[in-house]
């Protein structure tokens, strides 16, 4: 019995990284429909930006973070703002395509300087702590310390999107964006505003990421995958419906593991298309 | 008085397919212009042009002492044209409140608050939590009309306020702009129901294929006459 | 040529009753007519007279035509965005692995039996995926692209991770194989342009176009959206399926990677939106511009992958139209007539 309750609880524990990926990907559709094909390949952008910050800064990966997640922030707001602006309209192909060679243009670069070899980000032995939960169950520290950034960052998006006055507005130009544009509402600047915390995100999830596992620069999709399916499962619009998401996500992948080590992901798949089967709305869908 | 907006031989288009054919208009401080015309007209096409959700040649556009032709929406609003567009376009994912506090995006200054606009439509602040799009026409018309003015305009802009509401409440609207109008705001009212039109302003343009087809005080001019101007020959 | 009185239109755009003529053929049709048909003797005949290394390289260049011709049946004509079609690449690949190892049947009627296999998969793929809006379908569908790639690697019977041979081969000489191989490519790449053609000048053509133009407005007119985009998604499928044998016949060899994996999509996608999405002709340019630059440009792999990802960036952003659409602007060539123009007759 232990054995299975160590497998939901590692598999929460990873649904915290999930669920930080996810975010952004969930919050870029919430406010522009706009669905980022290169969203994985910016969590290893990220991790490999970390990566050269706590190298030649030597920084420790947390403050690394207080460097990286500006650049990111920088970056989202400048990707927006310079090109994705000008795919957005009804129809989804420019988007994507867009996104799609955004994609392989950061793999293929990332390729380039850094080779194919994995590397991790040297966490200073915080990843071999752990809390010592009952007799057969301990978590780690650092997948406890994701899931709680994860936690908290998912309250801070949704009180910013419920409680401020960027937040009406992200969802105002969601509703309507010319409506939005005649209050005011510059929407060029709030999609950049959107895709910058999107990413900033990632700049903290990248980190994580480079601390947790071994990467290279071909990651990228599969974290996008991931990350889509924890969307799809938590429910579309709802912040708390991604972390959840991510935790259901990361669960099955768990136990899956546990049964037969080669089929953790795809437990993890199936999951997602049983979703989409029997309910495509996700676990969470918005009610209004 | 001095004059607050006019336009230039103004000139609008859809790709290829051009709307408006040199629209000369002005507005003067605390003036209620009227705009009629048949559907198609071009009525929707000239407040699309003056609130930049077309763009128009800069020159084109003149408000207080600047042209503002070509500018964005948000830019222009941050000027003091406030809309309340056709169909009200509330936000369905805000509430009444919110839907409010989202004409206070530009952070404009003036009379305007909150607490006016409650004052105004005491029913708004009785529904201010639930979701804007939950409420009845004429309440949703007043939220579209509260959020334009709490962006303290200084040229209200309404578009066919009066569409689809039963006639006690369109009475009832504009008794409301009534009052605000008589505070000093300029306004430029689309109408479908020339009577009306006629009764709340003083001035009137017609517009006929996108051109202006008829102009004058709305006391002077005849049914005849509009209807000539309306529908041309 | 047909030509008849438009006076419901007519009366609309002027009051006197002008007569219009729809115009369906050009000049320019029929000189790809003739060109085409002197192509397709010519292609017939290679197997005779050139060498097998160049039967092999235009039987990969006519995969890769297939495919950019029916991923823009899908996602330049359907408007579904799809980033997952490898899927069925996969499925016909090891398809034809099954039916030629297992069942006996000889690998190249098997090839046709891929397309029909990777079309069966599609129906309830659809229903799966038909499920997500917009941008997220073009995700969903490669997800599950990605759930057949580790189903099969966890396969033991189709080779597991490593993949398999295609023994039933043995015993069929080489010139037959390459030859018959290259016919099938031959009738793979014409026939996807044929297919796309006649589709597009059918009634389903036109119901296409409506919902390209307006999903809402075609609908009020009756057209069943929903059926038209699931017919594009399945025949789109068949496609793929055949095209995917096809290569993997070429190939002799398959694994999960290489038939599911993600890589087909970008090479795919880039070709049709370069060549020019939406038209019959920009597929064709982008793939043959595709394989020459590969060709040129294998020894600079990850230069030349990330330039591709940023020509696709900028050709969609500043050139919408793409390659195609600039020819098109500029000559006004139209070397498919698929399009209906109105035309006023030149005494009038």
């Amino acid at each position: 019995m232990t054995y299975w309750i160590d497998a939901v609880l590692q598999g929460v524990l990873v649904g915290g990284l999930y669920a930080l990926f996810a975010l952004g990907l969930s919050l870029m559709f919430g406010v522009m429909r706009l669905v980022n094909v290169a969203h994985g390949d910016m969590v290893i952008l990220m991790a490999f930006i970390g990566y050269i910050t706590t190298q030649t800064l030597g920084l420790d990966p947390f403050s690394a973070m207080v460097v990286v997640v500006p650049i990111a922030f920088v970056i989202g707001y400048a990707l927006q703002r310079g090109v994705l602006n000008k795919t957005i309209s009804k129809d989804p192909l420019r988007s994507l395509v867009v996104t799609f060679g955004i994609s392989i243009f950061i793999q293929n670069l990332l390729l380039e300087y850094f080779s194919a070899d994995s590397r991790a980000i040297y966490s200073g032995g915080i990843e071999a702590q752990s809390i010592q939960l009952t007799d057969g169950l301990a978590a780690g520290l650092l997948p406890v310390i994701i899931l709680a950034t994860a936690v908290i960052l998912t309250f801070l998006l949704q009180w910013l999107f419920g409680a401020t006055r960027i937040g009406r507005a992200f969802r105002a130009t969601s509703d309507d964006h010319d409506a939005a544009a005649l209050m005011g509402v510059n929407n060029a600047h709030v999609y950049a505003i959107a895709t910058a915390i999107a990413i900033g995100i990632l700049g903290v999830a990248g980190i994580y990421h480079g601390m947790r596992t071994t990467f290279t620069p071909t990651d990228g999709p599969v974290q996008l995958i991931y990350a889509f399916e924890a969307v799809i499962i938590g429910g579309m619009g709802s912040f708390w419906g991604t972390l959840a998401g991510g935790m259901l996500l990361g669960i099955a992948q768990s136990i899956g593991a546990r049964w037969d080590p080669g089929w953790g992901v795809l437990v993890g798949h199936v999951m997602f298309v049983a979703v989409l089967m029997f309910k495509p709305n996700g676990f969470f869908p918005k009610t209004r | 008085m001095s004059v607050l907006l006019s336009t230039h031989k103004l000139k609008a288009f859809y790709g290829d397919f051009q709307a408006l054919f040199g629209i000369d208009f002005e507005i003067h401080t605390h003036e209620i212009v009227a705009i009629i015309g048949a559907n198609g007209a071009g009525k929707s096409t000239f407040l699309k042009a003056l609130t930049g959700l077309l763009q128009v040649d800069k020159e084109s556009v003149f408000y207080k002492g600047e042209n503002l032709g070509g500018c964005r929406p948000h830019e222009i609003v941050s000027n003091g044209i406030a809309m309340v567009p056709e169909g009200r376009r509330l936000f369905p994912s805000l509430s009444v409140a919110e839907n409010l506090k989202m004409g206070q995006f530009t952070g404009r200054e003036g009379r305007w608050t909150l607490k006016q606009i409650y004052a105004l439509f005491p029913i708004l602040e009785e529904k201010q939590d639930m979701p804007a799009t939950s409420l009845s026409g004429g309440q949703q018309q007043m939220v579209s009309i509260g959020r334009a003015l709490m962006s303290n305009p200084e040229l209200l802009i309404c578009d066919e306020i009066s569409l689809g509401l039963a006639p006690i409440v369109i009475k009832e609207i504009y008794a409301a702009l009534g009052k605000i109008t008589q505070e000093g705001l300029t306004a430029i009212i689309v109408e479908q129901d020339v009577g009306t039109a006629k009764r709340v302003s003083q001035r009137l343009y017609c517009l006929q294929e996108g051109r202006v087809s008829l102009q004058g005080n709305s006391d002077e001019v005849t049914h005849d006459e509009i209807a000539h101007a309306y529908f041309g020959d | 040529m047909n030509s008849y009185s438009a006076n419901s239109t007519a009366s609309m755009l002027s009051s006197s009753t002008d007569t219009f003529e729809v115009q369906r053929s050009t000049k320019a049709g029929m000189i790809t007519l003739i060109i085409s048909i002197v192509l397709l003797g010519l292609s017939i005949s290679m197997p005779f007279w050139a060498g097998s290394s160049y039967l092999r390289l235009f039987t990969e260049l006519a995969c890769y035509m297939a495919m950019a011709q029916m991923w823009n049946l899908l996602g330049g004509y359907g408007g579904l965005v799809s980033i997952g079609q490898q899927a069925f690449i996969g499925i016909g690949g090891y398809s034809l692995f099954v039916w030629a190892n297992f069942v006996g049947v000889d690998p190249f009627t098997s090839v046709a039996l891929g397309g029909i296999i990777a079309a069966l998969f599609a129906v309830p793929i659809s229903q799966l995926v038909f499920r997500l809006p917009g941008g997220a379908f073009a995700i969903g569908t490669w997800a599950i692209a990605e759930v057949l790639r580790l189903v099969v690697a966890n396969t033991y019977v189709l080779g597991g991770g490593s993949g398999a041979s295609l023994t039933a081969l043995r015993g069929i000489d080489r010139a037959t194989r390459e030859s018959v191989t290259f016919w099938i490519a031959v009738a793979a790449a014409f026939g996807s342009v044929l297919l796309v053609y006649m589709l597009l000048r059918s009634r389903f053509g036109l119901a296409l176009t409506a919902i390209r133009d307006s999903e809402v407005a075609s609908r009020s007119q009756g057209i069943d959206v929903k059926k038209i985009k699931f017919l594009v998604y399945v025949i789109s499928s068949f496609g793929f399926g055949i095209a995917g044998a096809l290569y993997f016949l070429a190939n002799i060899r398959i694994s999960p990677d290489a038939a599911f994996g993600i890589s087909w999509s970008p090479l795919i996608i880039f070709m049709v939106i370069i060549g020019g999405a939406g038209t019959i002709e920009g597929p064709l340019i982008g793939a043959i511009l595709f394989f020459v630059l590969s060709k040129i440009f294998e020894d600079y792999g990850t230069w030349y992958l990330a330039s591709l990802g940023l020509l696709a960036v900028i050709v969609t952003i500043w050139f919408p139209k793409g390659l195609w659409g600039l020819v098109v602007d500029h000559f006004d060539l139209r070397l498919f007539p698929v399009q209906r123009r109105l035309r006023m007759p030149e005494n009038k």
